[in-house]
């Protein structure tokens, strides 16, 4: 992992985003681990985490390096043992131009998702910050949908989008768009950003807002003093300032739109994903429960591993330089 | 800076509306009955059967096997979520509290097996851990739902990170007055960490209660399913007959979001700092 020594924990600017970048700074690359005076026992400390290490063999661990194998293998429909194949699951689900489409899908849903959410969650944290009268009760008012479960706001989506009943098909419809979810590829495409935007709104906002909160107002001040557009103000002092808080972010929206949508989908797609658009998770899902393509799915686990380290260590190496922290 | 600004409030509003306007509807909408629905829409008033939608809701015996109500799927949603949430913070503490104040020798292997849980989300080793369950016979069991979730690290660094900012004087004036370390962990260490229990239980508790793609696994007994494990077959009932049971679908996916939202609402204090401190 990188060690930007310009990260400090307690600078002001960084209320929020600090926890994350300490805890893949503060690796065990560091040998003073902790404290200046600890314990020593022999059994003790394996005591304590053995709890803990055991449901990480036997529920991380294990499946994951049984993924890893199984993706070697065909199994054999009728459940009579497998057979070895090497690569050739992986290089039949890259070859398939069914699975290539869903990949090209995810990564537009995924960048449309991320974008979208944290653009709004942006704005309205400005907006919520730069009024007095009333901050709590907006606050208050616009967290509320991070509690709600996707499945659950797949639901509240179908509702809004229900062919009979759905105001915003008749909304859209003002505008001559017959919208067709469930049914239209497109239609449906749009729907699902939409909820999963919505239900990842709150989130982006209240890492915004408490990121704006943490700014001093000396430096505020300044910024005042020195230049009277508001918008450059933003642009310039504030923005960079938050920089830290919207790379963050960025990854935490990323995974989200990767993996926590899976209700969402499941939900708006109603078992039929013949005609509708899918990510890549649900995927493997569907070949792995719906399919019992074993070997199949499993090569498509381990290529979305691959995945996220791949995004987790580029996002780390290329982006964080790009970020001011002071 | 002190002005009101008109424009602010306005893309503010909007905000509200657009977040907490399906909600109301949706509460609104679940107090009419079926067929009124089906007539006119869905509504921004009041009908008049919000008792018994929700009373036949909760109670009303559905499901394949007849057996399931809302009642039964709102306890095992609370099981869920209390279970989780607790053995959460009780191995992660236990676990942070190791990290951070013993010294031994595989500290460094231990943590970095831990810290590699984090890269991988459950929903990309859904088929392999669902076999190991199996294996397991933990299917269809509470067991099954709460522990494997379990098996993230996020409370773990959580706790990490507030246990290494607790003053070293605090353990050498216990060591003085002769504190070994379960002593210290009882004494000291949880009655400092209580604010951050309390922060962390809530997220955890809103984590587990809203949980879909495990509890869809690994229940195939009606009488485990939680109520977002439901939703699904709600959705079943509403596509499948000629006037769709609208009111009672809403006033399931209320049940479901109700004790989440609310304490997030109540909490919103302990919940905003345990979220913008332990990242989720």
């Amino acid at each position: 992992m990188t060690h930007a020594p310009s990260l400090s924990p307690t600078s002001p600017a960084l209320p929020t985003a600090g926890g994350f970048f300490r805890r893949f700074r503060s690796t065990p690359s560091e040998p003073d681990f902790a404290k200046r005076v600890q314990f020593s026992s022999p059994y003790l400390p394996y005591l304590f985490l053995a709890p803990q290490m055991a449901i990480i063999f036997i529920f991380f661990y294990w499946p994951s390096v049984q993924a890893i194998q199984s993706s070697f293998y065909l199994e054999d429909p009728f459940g009579f043992g497998s057979t070895f194949v090497g690569m050739s699951n992986y290089t039949d689900v890259l070859k398939s131009t069914e699975y290539l489409g869903i990949a090209r899908f995810t990564a537009v849903f995924t960048a449309l998702v991320t974008f979208f959410s944290l653009a709004i969650g942006l704005l309205l944290a400005v907006k919520a910050d730069g009024i007095i009268r009333g901050n709590a009760t907006y606050k208050t008012l616009l967290i509320w949908v991070y509690a709600i479960a996707p499945p659950v706001a797949g639901l509240m989506g179908m509702m809004m989008f229900d062919q009979h009943i759905g105001p915003l098909v008749k909304f859209v419809g003002l505008f001559g768009w017959d919208m067709k979810v469930g049914l239209n590829y497109t239609d449906t495409a749009a729907a699902m950003i939409i909820v999963s935007v919505w239900k990842q709104i709150p989130y982006n906002f209240i890492f915004f807002l408490s990121g704006l909160q943490g700014i001093p107002v000396s430096v505020r001040e300044a910024a005042l003093m020195d230049c009277r557009s508001g918008f450059r103000r933003f642009w310039t002092v504030i923005l960079p300032l938050l920089a830290p808080t919207a790379f963050f972010l960025l990854i935490i929206n990323t995974t989200y739109a990767l993996f926590d949508t899976f209700g969402i989908i499941d939900v708006m797609v109603k078992d039929k994903a013949a005609n509708n658009p899918i990510t890549l998770v649900y995927k493997v899902y569907m070949d792995g429960f719906r399919g019992n393509d074993l070997g199949g799915s499993s090569a498509q686990s381990v290529i979305l591993m691959i995945i996220v380290f791949v995004l987790t260590i580029f996002q780390f190496r290329f982006i964080e330089r790009r970020v001011h922290y002071t | 800076m002190q002005r009101v600004k008109i424009f602010d409030h306005v893309i503010l509003l909007m905000g509200v509306f657009i977040m907490v306007g399906p909600l109301v509807v949706a509460l609104m909408t679940s107090s009419h009955e079926a067929a009124d629905i089906h007539r006119n829409g869905l509504s921004i008033l009041p009908g008049g059967h919000f008792v018994d939608t929700y009373t036949k809701v909760l109670t009303k015996e559905g499901g394949f096997t007849g057996k399931i109500t809302g009642l039964r799927m709102m306890m095992n949603s609370l099981i869920l979520g209390i279970g989780f949430a607790v053995g959460k913070i009780a191995l992660s503490m236990l676990a942070a509290y190791a990290l951070v104040y013993f010294r031994f020798r595989f500290a460094t292997i231990l943590f970095w097996m831990i810290f590699t849980t984090l890269l991988l989300p459950l929903e990309v080793r859904i088929l392999p851990s669902y076999e190991v369950m199996t294996a397991l016979n933990l299917t269809n069991t509470y067991t099954g739902l709460i522990v494997p979730l379990l098996a993230s690290a996020t409370g773990t660094f959580y706790f990490r990170q507030f246990f290494k900012s607790i003053p070293d004087e605090l353990l050498e004036a216990a060591r003085i007055d002769g504190a070994g370390p379960f002593k210290f962990f009882i004494g000291v260490i949880v009655p400092l960490s209580k604010t951050m229990m309390a922060a962390i239980f809530i997220i955890m508790f809103v984590y587990g209660w809203n949980q879909y793609l495990w509890p869809t696994l690994m229940t195939t007994d009606e009488s485990f399913f939680t109520l977002v494990r439901g939703i699904k077959q709600i959705l079943l009932v509403w596509v499948g007959s000629n006037i769709p049971d609208y009111n009672e679908a809403f006033a399931l996916a209320i049940l479901a979001m109700l004790p989440p939202v609310m304490i997030v609402m109540i909490f919103q204090r302990w919940f905003i700092k345990g979220l913008t401190e332990s990242d989720k």
